[in-house]
């Protein structure tokens, strides 16, 4: 075992990770942070997407070894202290863009790198963006939906599909 | 996953002692595929040696006829450094995986590894790059070495590739929706001395060139000099995703369709 430290969500945290330890896994278990899901286990789904010094990764698909020193965001530092939800999950939440909410800690982290990059996307760009998020409701219209209304774009196209 | 050790060495001397060191160590790059293949207990490494943290492996720098991206560069990276100085690698890169896999995943992982179906060694192939190790440095029409094999020995690394700038060149790829992997991938390089057309997922020898189009391609550059050539079904990969023939029919669909992006 080997002690790992890392900022999670701006506050430092440390644990006892060994080398096979998945940054999945030293999240939710040794330090707590449960908000991360693990769907697939296999890269695909997303649903453990966090960002790691500032782009979005798949944590179980990553070591927590290599994460030492990183900044890490997960889920649970997206809202403020007082439980206000960000523009991100207040949209998700105004155009019904979760039903189960499995994916969704995966969805909110992967559109926060979207719109970080690009802070109006068209849909098609969101659509391609989420490649890698699997949504097991296939609520993926509402979840496009929530992202335009997040980035301040007008949903009222794409409200009649 | 069997137990492991991981070290992070800063520098490719270190990396290479570490690798040199131990039997059964084993380099870790981004891990998008390493990581799948160890949770399936496919590979049994004692020791994974990180090389995403190497300063001097990471970067990318273009000197307008000549790109040279360092081995532990993520694919995101290079989707968008090399926009203006080599847009069809760039598009390449932007189309792997999903973008988490390609803020991990890196091109000298992908050139390591040399899956059937990955999208650079396409690149690297009908670019005529040079892959770049902690030893020397390897043509890569010398480089690939069928399923999964390459000219690198045990413990080396891949430290930089340096992909020469056609005067047009075009990826077209032929995606597996599944897995996001080509189910064929064809990348065709326009330079002034000759045209180079490469073949990612189709061959059971893994990336190849395809001499034909290049010769038809090389006295002239339109996709009416591919009408007619056509490739042997003979030797084409098959699943349930497609036949023999159904490759060997897309590669030649999918030259003709790069070679018109690219004109």
């Amino acid at each position: 075992m080997t002690k790992v430290s890392m900022t999670v969500n701006g506050k430092a945290a440390s644990g006892e990770a060994e080398g096979r330890t998945l940054l999945s896994s030293f999240l939710r278990e040794e330090l707590g942070f449960t908000g991360t899901h693990v769907g697939c286990d296999t890269s695909q789904c997303g649903a453990c997407v966090v960002h790691v010094n500032g782009v979005a990764v798949k944590s179980c698909t990553m070591l927590a070894v290599e994460a030492e020193g990183a900044e890490v965001a997960t889920i649970e530092g997206q809202a403020a202290p007082d439980g206000t939800l960000n523009t991100i999950q207040q949209a998700f939440q105004d155009h019904h863009g979760l039903q189960c909410g499995f994916c969704t800690p995966g969805m909110v982290m992967s559109t926060a790198a979207l719109l970080k990059e690009n802070p109006k996307p068209s849909e098609q760009e969101i659509r391609e963006y989420l490649e890698g998020n699997i949504c097991r409701c296939t609520g993926y219209h509402n979840i496009v939906k929530a992202i335009m209304a997040a980035s301040g774009q007008d949903v009222s196209a794409l409200a009649a599909e | 996953m069997y137990s492991f050790d991981v070290e992070k060495p800063t520098s490719i001397a270190e990396a290479v002692a570490a690798l040199g060191s131990d039997d059964e160590a084993q380099a870790l790059g981004g891990g998008q595929t390493l990581i799948p293949t160890l949770k399936q207990r496919l590979a049994s490494p004692s020791k994974l040696v990180s090389l995403s943290g190497i300063a001097e492996m990471q970067g990318i720098s273009a000197d307008g006829s000549v790109v040279s991206i360092g081995g532990a560069t993520p694919h995101g990276v290079v989707a968008s450094e090399v926009a203006q100085s080599y847009p069809a690698l760039a598009a390449l890169a932007g189309n792997i995986g999903d973008p988490a896999v390609r803020n991990r995943g890196t091109i000298g992982g992908s050139l390591a590894n040399n899956d059937p179906a990955a999208c650079y060694p396409a690149a690297a192939l009908a670019s005529g790059a040079t892959i770049v190790t902690n030893a020397r440095e390897i043509a890569a029409d010398d480089y690939f070495d069928g399923l999964f094999t390459t000219a690198l020995e045990e413990g080396e690394i891949v430290t930089q590739v340096r992909l020469p700038v056609p005067e047009a060149a075009n990826y077209q790829k032929f995606v597996q929706p599944a897995s996001r992997f080509a189910l064929v991938g064809v990348f065709v390089a326009k330079f002034a001395d000759g045209v180079r057309v490469a073949v990612t997922g189709a061959s059971e020898e893994g990336v190849f060139r395809w001499a034909e189009a290049e010769a038809a391609l090389s006295g002239n550059f339109s996709a009416d000099a591919l009408e007619g050539l056509t490739v042997a079904a003979d030797g084409m990969m098959a699943d349930i995703h497609g036949s023999k023939a159904y490759r060997a029919h897309l590669i030649a669909v999918l030259t003709k369709r790069a070679v018109a992006a690219a004109a």
